[in-house]
């Protein structure tokens, strides 16, 4: 297993210098930061003076050298924009989007898997109907525009919950965290559900999906000719069996969450990376661009390495050495 | 509803002293700052943050009317040097007294910021300070230099004793953040929110708020609901399309003013062959069409502002008839707008040559100003009704005027606000003959004229006000009478707040909590 492991992560090495070959290269190709950051008023020799203390002043592959040289030694470049090491500008905001990211996970995983259970157990009841109904709603509903409704419900016409922001947090292990204070709760709310509703209308037809076709299986009759409870069926039988499309996917849309949770960021005001990102695509703050999109790559490979961990536990046929051919 | 709020109030009573959150004012602004550090970058959003925790000599008030600030009076001692008088009994909100040191320190350092991407030294370069005593100083300059007042109004004073050996990091933090300002700082949470507290020992009165809030929140639409939810009591730039509905809200109030932001047009007339000017058959054009001044007059009076301005802005913009709008130093009140007049283009247009037409593609931006993209959308309807055949070409601001300065475009959208109060940047930028390597070298356009560069250069020079405004109108005059640009509207500030907050609106877009009172 560490040999996988091993493997893997020299594979993300390889991933990761090529995207930032592809990052680099291409916000050049965008236009030019200096254009951007440059003050309308700033002319002549002020701006040639600014342009040389960004460094924007070599050809693109001497930068892209320099870049190169600094990464080696752990520096991955100080936001234009800023002035702030990008590493510091991400970790500052990652607690909030994973906090948001692992709530609408969590919402997913929790309402989905009993919902889509439900549906696939009584697939032509009206309630069964009604679920599959909603959760096309949930795929095909702008992600957007579902945030301003929630907003314009719950926080101005019914005035109980916030409408932007991320309340109160308290330190957890050097960590702000504002899901353990009342008025942090209140604030996430809203966006962990909007950012949860895509992901939980797709977990929902994996575990149908999933449902429907294990019940047919030859082994769900034996249960049951057995003389097992229906219970112990479908949680033990039915359930863990389901289980490994639903994990898979999750993993890569963890993933997704995390790195690209623009829309629900920009929509609520939370103060995490997705926001970050499209801030910096805007001005082109290259460095927090590559060094964000590092970090997402090596996060990418990660889970899938975690994912195919749990696959090994959750079926005992798939084994890791297998993976190597 | 009400059980929720007397819980919230519970919990807040019970968390903290009531006192000090007696008067709070939370701001939902559309962009927030790249920094603390005054001297970082020469941006609006920057500046109004700043301008809290900081004073500057002189202060620019509403109308962008220059006004004492940490200076009392200033005036030219000699041809090139001014004397400025310093506010006595000042201190810092650390107790210690202002002094000229303070003065002198912060010229030096607005050239020494590292990486700063928009330093303020391009107001304080030239100039040499020279500390008289305590509270008087003298700057002196090469030459004539008849912008002193108002590059000495742009940036922050900041104590010597913090300011020396601080980063940017420090203002961030709030360890350098001492300024003299009304507002004290308490907390910089990027992304989430800017929180300050009153300067009780202000030198301009204690200030209206204990406490003051800044939320950024990009979303137009976020904005207006964290507004109507209560989240914040006073928003800046309210989306335009939903300006009419909010001020016939009861709960809602709406500010509304001018603004210095011009939007107007370019051509490329200062070359023989312009990239995107076609002949009919879609072969280039030469020579230029756009260096004949009719062709250019046909274009401008075929575009009918009151349609720009009554459809496309709802109402929210004014009909532009030069540089800069109504009030400002320099403006020429003798310009009237351009009439709607179609059949008078086409006529301008067969007189010149082009009886036909000929093919031209209109750059644009569709992020930058409001309801741009549907502005380029009606100008390039409205021009191709006299025959010129325009296509349209809308881009992301962050490749915009990247493309611009390869000079790519021959008809483009832009806008350069009148950051100071008078014209002398727009005209050294958008009027004055492009000479690389000089302050005329940067932004993009294509007009040419070596009589209104004289009148640009001379201005410049002329320390007497009077003179001076005389030499901007002239120059103005003839740019507008040659159509060295075509002036569509000046955009309006909106800003929106619950009904017992008064907001006083500004011409510079800057949103302020001493702007914002109690009704």
């Amino acid at each position: 297993m560490s040999v996988f492991i091993f493997r893997r992560l020299l594979q993300a090495l390889v991933v990761i210098f090529a995207m930032t070959l592809i990052v680099f290269f291409g916000v050049m190709v965008i236009g030019n930061p200096a254009d951007i950051l440059i003050g309308q008023d700033c002319d002549g020799p002020c701006r040639a003076k600014v342009i040389r203390s960004l460094g924007l002043h070599l050809p693109v592959h001497e930068q892209y050298l320099v870049f190169l040289q600094n990464a080696l030694k752990g520096e991955l470049g100080v936001s234009f924009k800023a002035g702030i090491p990008a590493i510091h500008l991400i970790l500052q905001r990652l607690p909030a989007t994973l906090e948001l990211a692992f709530c609408a996970m969590f919402i997913a995983v929790v309402v989905g898997i009993p919902l889509g259970m439900w549906a696939g157990l009584k697939p032509r009841s009206p309630s069964g109907r009604l679920i599959m109904g909603g959760s096309i709603l949930g795929f095909s509903l702008p992600s957007f525009w579902v945030g301003i409704m929630l907003m314009m419900i719950f926080a101005v016409q019914l005035d109980w919950l916030p409408a932007t922001g991320r309340g109160d947090t308290r330190e957890v292990f050097g960590v702000a965290v504002s899901i353990v204070t009342l008025d942090g709760l209140s604030h996430l709310v809203l966006p962990a559900l909007n950012l949860a509703l895509f992901k939980l209308s797709l977990v929902i037809r994996l575990t149908r999906a999933g449902v429907r076709e294990v019940l047919l299986q030859d082994y769900v009759r034996f249960a049951y000719a057995k003389g097992l409870t229906n219970r112990r069926v479908i949680l033990v039988h039915v359930l863990k069996n389901i289980l490994i499309p639903v994990v898979t996917v999750l993993g890569l849309e963890l993933g997704n969450v995390i790195a690209f949770s623009v829309v629900t960021e920009t929509v609520f005001a939370w103060p995490g990376t997705g926001k970050l990102l499209i801030d910096s695509i805007d001005v082109l703050d290259r460095p927090v661009v590559v060094a964000y999109l590092m970090i997402t790559v090596f996060m990418f490979i990660f889970i899938n390495l975690v994912v195919d961990i749990v696959y090994s536990l959750l079926d005992p046929r798939v084994g890791l050495a297998e993976s190597r051919t | 509803m009400k059980a929720r709020q007397a819980i919230v109030a519970l919990l807040v009573t019970t968390a903290i002293s009531s006192a000090a959150w007696s008067e709070e004012l939370r701001i939902g602004i559309k962009t927030e700052t790249s920094s603390i550090d005054p001297h970082w970058q020469t941006l609006i959003v920057n500046i109004q943050i700043d301008r809290h925790f900081f004073d500057h000599l002189i202060e620019v008030g509403d109308s962008m009317e220059l006004k004492p600030g940490l200076a009392t009076e200033w005036k030219a001692i000699d041809e090139t040097t001014w004397e400025f008088k310093l506010r006595e009994g000042v201190t810092w909100h650390d107790g210690s007294p202002f002094t000229a040191d303070d003065v002198v320190f912060t010229f030096a350092r607005t050239d020494q910021v590292p990486n700063a991407p928009a330093p303020f030294s391009q107001y304080t370069r030239g100039k040499t300070v020279k500390k008289i005593d305590d509270h008087t100083i003298h700057i002196s300059t090469e030459g004539p230099y008849p912008l002193m007042a108002t590059d000495v109004a742009q940036f922050a004073i900041i104590s010597r004793k913090h300011g020396e050996g601080a980063t940017t990091a420090d203002y961030n933090s709030g360890k350098a953040t001492i300024g003299t300002g009304p507002y004290k700082f308490v907390e910089y949470v990027p992304g989430d929110r800017i929180v300050m507290e009153a300067n009780a020992d202000y030198w301009g009165g204690k200030p209206a708020w204990d406490r003051v809030v800044f939320k950024p929140i990009p979303a137009g639409p976020a904005r207006i609901a964290a507004l109507k939810s209560g989240d914040v009591d006073l928003i800046d730039f309210v989306p335009p399309a939903d300006i009419n509905t909010l001020k016939e809200d009861p709960d809602v109030a709406v500010w509304q003013g001018p603004s210095n932001r011009p939007v107007f047009l370019h051509l490329d007339s200062n070359r023989d062959l312009s990239p995107s000017i076609m002949d009919n058959e879609g072969n280039p054009l030469w020579p230029n069409p756009t260096r004949d001044w009719r062709v250019r007059k046909a274009i401008s009076k075929a575009i009918s502002r009151e349609a720009i301005v009554d459809k496309v802005m709802e109402g929210n913009a004014v009909i532009a008839t030069q540089l800069l709008p109504e009030g400002f130093f320099g403006y020429n009140e003798e310009i009237e707008p351009e009439a709607y007049d179609p059949e008078g283009a086409r006529q301008l247009l067969a007189e010149a040559g082009y009886p036909d037409g000929f093919q031209i593609t209109l750059h644009g931006t569709h992020d930058r100003y409001i309801n741009d993209k549907q502005v380029v959308e009606a100008v390039a309807q409205m021009v191709s009704q006299i025959g010129i055949k325009v296509s349209l070409k809308t881009h992301p601001v962050a490749t915009y005027y990247t493309t611009a300065n390869t000079r790519a475009f021959s008809f483009w959208l832009g806008s350069h606000s009148v950051a100071t109060g008078e014209p002398s940047a727009q005209l050294n930028h958008l009027i004055h003959t492009t000479w690389p390597g000089t302050p005329y070298c940067c932004t993009p356009r294509g007009y040419s004229n070596p009589r209104v560069d004289d009148i640009i250069e001379a201005a410049m020079v002329t320390v007497d006000d009077a003179a001076r405004e005389q030499l901007f109108k002239d120059a103005i005059a003839i740019a507008v009478k040659d159509v060295a640009f075509i002036p569509l509207h000046y955009q309006l500030n909106t800003w929106a707040s619950n009904p017992s907050i008064k907001y006083t609106d500004r011409i510079d877009e800057m949103t302020l909590a001493q702007n914002a009172s109690k009704q």
